[in-house]
């Protein structure tokens, strides 16, 4: 008999974090689907980005993280991302006192890093290699932390909130980027603009009171306005 | 077997007024612990001895209050000690005053210091508060070094003591010393454990835990901050005020960061956050530091190859050594451990916590 | 005017051994947020080395000051580098109890010079040209201040050269940003902990050895009595910052040179005082970026 096994690339169970002493993520389980974007979901405040910072474990974490097959919740945060995770933090992040080049340089990890792939998304880089990341705009800041992870050939990618407090037209090339990124590597998603949900997520994960209260198809869900609103406050 | 933690509060008052009374009775008794003390307890340089003990424990206290209560790391709390004893000593020297108001002028002119200091350095927080009261000290350091004049220099300060009580005078009153300092020692934790059961004492904890929330309830950390501050250094200086009429004098060494360290050493040793823990380190720091200095010019040490001697013949090099290994492998210092053992469980971690909150 | 030549100069100089103690606690606390108490012994450490080499050669040759000049280095980095590898490491992320170690270590190993070399001061031979003056515009200035200022200046470029183009560098300047963010690319920070240390301690122990050659003596206290200046200088010149540490460490030297001559050697004091008014108008220092 031979069976299978699809692997989850991203699972959680019994996720629980704490920042200060005050529990921030309590007892969330998931698993991402192995393929495109499923988006985690939820009102300001539920966790969501503890959850990815738990995750990571940039934060004091319990329960189980597994990333394809393996256990990784007691692993310092580097060896988690040597395992072939990308992060974009929320509010980018980016080192303000290196130039982009710095910055990019830093992130790469893999012998071949994807340089050409960088240049063909955010072309705008190239020509600020040498500008001070501190300087850019939010949108070519955003494009820098997302030009980080994807400079490295990954297993997974994690990516909260990018396209806070920007202006509608970046909005649409990050969400470009995003969905070209999507093609080859699977991406946790937290994001407050539901039109880029609509656009890349085919399954969500709703969070509220650091719990999991929705899981399933982000289409069921965004079609349906009564939990819509219920869910996330905003239809 | 009940464990320790478990007991209440008013019973831990108990055993500590037992323990007073006992302590309070030993320059009557006849009682020698040979290794430890260098001679029976009613003997005066047995009673030196003790009373520098409590001096320490006191001052363990004092800064128990700052550090462990109120989370805050200075590195200048000799500066208010080294004000009550050259403060003192000098106003005894300079004046007609007798004891009692001498006293009372040292406290205003520390009481003001502290304040204006404490305020200028709450600016602050973590590792630069810690540099900038190392830094006053040190300007404290420096005055006292440089007017001979008025403070001795480098021979130190001695006591002039026309203006003192008889019976504060002379070896064969040591004892009256000693229940000084004794004395002293009861108030200092009476006045702590006061403080820290207060609101002012609740509100303090909140900040070291979480100064954020603190001000979302809408109250002012610098106040209470400020307050425990001026508290501690009220409290140092008069440890400082009863070392001077213990030891007859001071010296610059009590104005000297080693000094402060020297007090840091001995809150982590004992415990921090712990009351007891503190007393039980100041005690334990002195008599160690007794045995150490006299085992360090014994015989024994004498014959050994150099790679032993030297190390060995250094006081400060064990003890330095000592608190190392405490706070890699200890934590919660005495303290901590009696509980683990107590309990029978690990508290690692929240001493660490504690510990950490303190930034 | 020759007597502000002086003092300027003079100021140089010393600001100069600032520095070099300065820039390692400054890099370190920034990267690490750790406050360094055993930097003054790297220091003192680095002095005696040198002592001891020199004494063993001919102690006026200038190979013998440039030898120990390296091995005062050497000495520094390597202490420094193993005291971050078996003490601060095992203590990962709690600064407070990094901070204590060190403390303890400062303790001990003050005592355990004392016990080696003795409390009195040392007094350590250089070559004759150090004890000469040079005029410069009427001023006849001690050379050994010339030294000091080239050595700072030579190891504020080499920090700067290292920072700006090594991977090391580029490491360690991200993560005196923003260190978690460090991790976040995969990046295992704590390798850069050792070389801070080493650098830090480099400059410590080359200090040490110049230190020797200005005040003319080498001693157990000798480190510890920088320190506390130092600290000073990485308060005002805002704690993380490099260029900070430098100009406070001139600004520092100067100002207590100044005021010794004019204001009756009220140069530690105006020190303090400066600090003070520092923390009033600006608590982050000079450079400093916001706690």
């Amino acid at each position: 008999m031979t069976e299978i096994v699809t692997e989850s690339i991203l699972s959680v169970a019994g996720l629980s974090a704490s920042i200060a002493g005050q529990q921030v993520v309590e007892d969330v389980s998931f698993e991402m689907l192995p393929v495109g974007v499923t988006a985690l979901l939820g009102r300001n405040g539920v966790g969501k980005t503890s959850t990815l910072r738990a995750i990571m474990g940039l934060i004091e974490r319990s329960g189980e993280v597994t990333i394809a097959g393996q256990r990784v919740d007691r692993e310092p945060t580097h060896r988690i991302v040597q395992r072939g995770v990308g992060y974009v933090p929320e509010d980018r992040e980016v080192f303000s006192s290196l130039t982009v080049a710095e910055n990019l340089r830093l992130a790469e990890r893999d012998s071949s890093p994807n340089r050409q792939l960088i240049h063909e998304l955010f072309p705008d880089l190239t020509d600020r290699a040498g500008q001070l990341a501190g300087t850019l705009s939010g949108g070519q800041q955003q494009m820098v932390s997302l030009a980080r992870a994807l400079v490295n050939d990954n297993r997974v990618l994690l990516v909260d909130e990018p396209t806070k407090g920007l202006a509608p037209l970046i909005v649409m090339d990050v969400a470009k980027a995003l969905e070209r990124a999507a093609q080859t590597v699977p991406v946790l998603l937290v994001e407050q603009n539901l039109q880029v949900v609509r656009m890349l997520a085919e399954k969500a994960i709703v969070l509220e009171g650091g719990r999991v209260v929705y899981d399933g198809s982000a289409e069921e869900l965004l079609s349906n306005e009564a939990l819509t609103k219920e869910l996330l406050g905003v239809a | 077997m009940k464990s320790l933690s478990k007991l209440s509060q008013r019973t831990w008052w108990i055993v500590g007024g037992v323990l007073v009374v006992i302590a309070a009775l030993l320059p009557l008794l006849n009682i020698s612990i040979p290794g430890v003390l260098p001679g029976a307890t009613y003997t005066p340089g047995t009673l030196q001895l003790l009373a520098l003990a409590l001096l320490f424990a006191s001052l363990a206290l004092s800064y128990h209050l700052l550090f462990g209560t109120a989370g805050m790391l200075s590195f200048g709390h000799a500066l208010y000690f080294a004000l009550g004893a050259y403060g003192l000593g000098i106003v005894l020297h300079e004046t007609e005053l007798t004891l009692l108001p001498a006293l009372g002028l040292t406290l205003a002119i520390v009481i003001t210091a502290a304040y204006l200091l404490g305020s200028l350095s709450l600016r602050v927080t973590g590792i630069s508060f810690a540099m900038v009261t190392l830094a006053f000290a040190q300007a404290g350091n420096v005055l006292v070094r440089r007017n001979p004049g008025i403070t001795g220099g480098e021979e130190g300060l001695r006591l002039d003591t026309e203006h003192i009580p008889d019976f504060f005078i002379g070896v064969v009153n040591t004892r009256n010393l000693y229940w000084l300092a004794l004395a002293l020692l009861v108030v200092v934790f009476v006045v702590v454990a006061w403080f820290e059961n207060s609101r002012a004492g609740h509100a303090v904890t909140a900040t070291r835990e979480n100064e954020l929330r603190v001000r979302v309830l809408g109250l002012r950390p610098f106040g209470v901050k400020l307050m425990a501050f001026v508290i501690a250094s009220v409290l140092a200086s008069l440890v400082g005020m009863v070392h001077l009429l213990l030891q007859s004098g001071t010296t610059p060494r009590a104005t000297s960061a080693d000094f402060t360290l020297t007090i840091l050493v001995i809150v982590v040793l004992g415990g921090v956050g712990s009351r007891w823990g503190a007393i039980v380190g100041g005690i334990i720091y002195t008599l160690l530091d007794q045995r150490l200095t006299a085992l360090a010019s014994s015989d024994a040490i004498d014959g050994l190859p150099a790679i032993l001697r030297i190390p060995l013949s250094e006081p400060l090099f064990i003890l330095g050594t000592l608190f190392i290994l405490v706070v890699l492998f200890l934590p919660g210092g005495i303290a901590g451990a009696v509980q683990r053992l107590s309990t029978g469980t690990s508290l690692a971690p929240q001493k660490r916590q504690r510990l950490e909150e303190a930034e | 005017m020759s007597t502000i030549i002086l003092l300027l100069i003079t100021g140089l100089g010393l600001g100069a051994l600032y520095f070099l103690v300065a820039s390692g606690l400054s890099l370190i606390y920034g990267l690490m947020g750790v406050l360094n108490f055993a930097h003054g012994s790297f220091l003192t450490l680095g002095a005696f080395a040198g002592w001891e080499l020199a004494r063993r050669m001919d102690g006026s040759s200038w190979g013998t000051l440039i030898a120990s000049l390296v091995l005062g280095m050497a000495v520094g980095a390597f202490v420094a580098a193993a005291t971050e590898f078996l003490l601060i490491r095992r203590l990962y992320n709690r600064h407070i109890e990094q901070v204590l170690v060190t403390v303890g270590l400062a303790l001990a190993s003050v005592a355990l010079f004392e016990g080696i070399w003795g409390t009195d001061a040392i007094y350590v031979t250089a070559p004759e040209w150090l004890s000469q003056t040079t005029e410069i515009l009427g001023a006849r200035v001690p050379n050994d201040r010339f030294l000091m200022i080239g050595a700072a200046v030579l190891v504020l470029l080499g920090i700067v050269a290292f920072l700006r183009y090594t991977r090391f560098g580029l490491i360690i300047r991200a993560g005196v940003e923003n260190r978690s963010m460090v991790t976040a690319l995969g990046i295992d920070v704590r390798k850069a902990f050792t070389v801070v240390f080493a650098i830090g301690g480099a400059a410590a122990g080359l200090g040490g050895v110049l230190a020797s050659h200005y005040f003319g003596y080498v001693s157990p206290q000798l480190g510890g009595s920088l320190l506390i200046f130092a600290f000073i200088v990485t308060v005002i010149g805002g704690l993380g910052s490099l260029a900070g540490a430098a100009i406070a460490s001139v600004v520092v030297a100067v100002l207590q040179q100044f005021a010794n001559y004019f204001w009756g050697g009220t140069g530690d004091l105006m020190v303090v005082l400066l600090l003070a008014v520092v923390l009033l108008v600006r608590p982050t220092g000079i450079l400093g970026k916001k706690a």
